[in-house]
């Protein structure tokens, strides 16, 4: 058994949200800039251009690039000889509260969904926790913007839709969501499951690194396909028109009921923020 | 091109699909809750805390300044939100709305209509974007934090003309000509 003091968890889950905010992180604009060598658009390279000069400002002045600096979602995978001394969920709010004060971030959280008012503190977190081997814990953690949040959707296919049913919902869903989640994406998907399964999945798969491959042949070969289709919509980078739509597709699956194909799609603007730390 | 507020009818005329405009002078900010909170004002008989004749609203809800800094990163948020509530206010002189993304026909019908335009910022930009503001002071609503209206003093504030009185529409004719499959 591991004792984990839960201020540990406060204090990382501050550390993550002040980075994240400000610090896109240098591989990212290391793509951007391939992106401007490739992009047909002279008004979708110069909107590449302001990106990476807003994002170096952003990590030169530690300031936040981007106004909505989200809600924060934040991913647990902890070992099962892990032992808290205390409320883990309050301790990650903890985190958030302080980081969202002290590091002059937006508070974006309305209190209620209809009456709307204001959290104050950015809190709660949307927190996900999951039991794994060992006795470490894993920490992610996203300021997910509302742009982007509000272009994503889960639907509901059946099987006989199959890959090309997929692949037409991705491609009418990004086309018709435009320069509204701030292109260019990356876009998460999660195909099976169940309702919300699917779209855990999803979220999950935003939190891989841009480069990786997917282990699953199937996935990889989808990937692949689905962001050179993607590219071929001309949303462009902020819909401005442009070959630069997404920089990156992932994609998550799941075993799911004979009758049912869900499908997620949630979509991440171009700041594409996610950091993550083992303890 | 260069544009100075408040704006003239010579200005609206002016503003073309794709030019792109730096705007020295004032934006008064505003996005979903103060929007509502207008136009539900109005609709109460009650008159708007600002004055928009001629004026330019920036759709933004920035970040809280640092004690250095005239304002926090503040780029433009998502405009078809405002969408519902923009015709009033452009009934009492609105002239120029900056956000991001594209609008509903019924909004673009209004806005010819009442002879204003739509102009995009890049989103996303917030920290860059900040670097044009030169002041900032909350002059309405301030109990709604980061959502209030704000004053911001900038100097050449670059956005790109979306929708003119033209029918002129930049993201319909930019996309076409880079879109080559179907779905």
């Amino acid at each position: 058994m591991r004792n984990v003091d839960i201020k540990e968890i406060t204090n990382t889950i501050k550390a993550l949200a002040l980075d994240a905010n400000c610090n896109i992180g240098k591989s990212f604009i290391d793509e951007l800039r391939e992106a401007i060598k490739k992009e047909k658009s002279e008004i979708g390279r110069n909107v590449l251009e302001q990106i990476i000069e807003n994002d170096e400002i952003a990590l030169e002045a530690h300031e936040p690039m981007c106004q909505d600096t989200g809600m924060v979602v934040v991913f647990l995978e902890v070992g099962y000889d892990v032992h808290f001394n205390g409320d883990v969920y309050d301790a990650v709010n903890e985190g958030v509260r302080q980081a969202y004060h002290e590091g002059l971030l937006r508070k974006s959280v309305a209190l209620h969904p209809i009456s709307r008012g204001n959290t104050n503190d950015n809190t709660p977190a949307i927190i996900h926790i999951k039991l794994v081997d060992g006795n470490q814990i894993k920490i992610t953690l996203a300021p997910k913007g509302g742009g982007s949040e509000n272009m994503s959707l889960v639907k509901m296919l059946i099987p006989s839709d199959g890959i090309e049913g997929i692949k037409k919902l991705v491609l009418h869903t990004i086309f018709y969501a435009g320069g509204k989640p701030c292109p260019p994406l990356v876009v998460g998907i999660g195909i099976g499951g169940n309702l919300e399964k699917s779209a855990l999945i999803a979220k999950e798969a935003l939190m891989r690194d841009l480069h990786d491959i997917n282990p699953d042949p199937i996935l990889a070969q989808l990937e692949t396909e689905l962001l050179e289709e993607i590219n071929r919509l001309g949303v462009g980078p902020m819909g401005f028109g442009g070959t630069t739509t997404a920089l990156a597709v992932k994609i998550g699956a799941y075993p799911c009921h004979f009758a049912s194909l869900p499908i997620a799609i949630n979509i991440q603007c171009h700041a594409s923020r996610h950091k993550s730390i083992m303890l | 091109m260069k544009l100075k507020t408040p704006i003239t009818k010579h200005d609206i005329l002016n503003m073309k699909v794709g030019d792109i405009i730096y705007i020295t002078g004032t934006l008064y900010t505003g996005r979903d809750a103060a929007h509502k909170r207008m136009v539900e004002a109005l609709e109460s008989g009650f008159e708007l805390p600002i004055d928009f004749s001629g004026q330019v609203i920036y759709y933004t809800g920035p970040t809280p300044s640092k004690p250095n800094r005239p304002i926090g990163s503040c780029g433009p948020t998502s405009s078809y939100r405002m969408d519902a509530y923009s015709l009033p206010l452009m009934k009492k002189g609105l002239k120029v709305m900056i956000g991001k993304g594209d609008r509903s026909d019924a909004f673009i019908k209004d806005m010819i209509e009442q002879k204003a335009v739509y102009l995009q910022a890049v989103g996303g930009a917030g920290a860059l974007l900040s670097r044009k503001v030169v002041k900032s002071e909350v002059v309405a609503y301030p109990d709604l934090g980061a959502e209030a209206i704000y004053k911001l003093e900038v100097i050449d504030f670059p956005a790109i003309v979306t929708y003119d009185v033209y029918g002129g529409n930049l993201i319909v004719d930019e996309v076409k000509k880079y879109r080559n499959i179907q779905f």
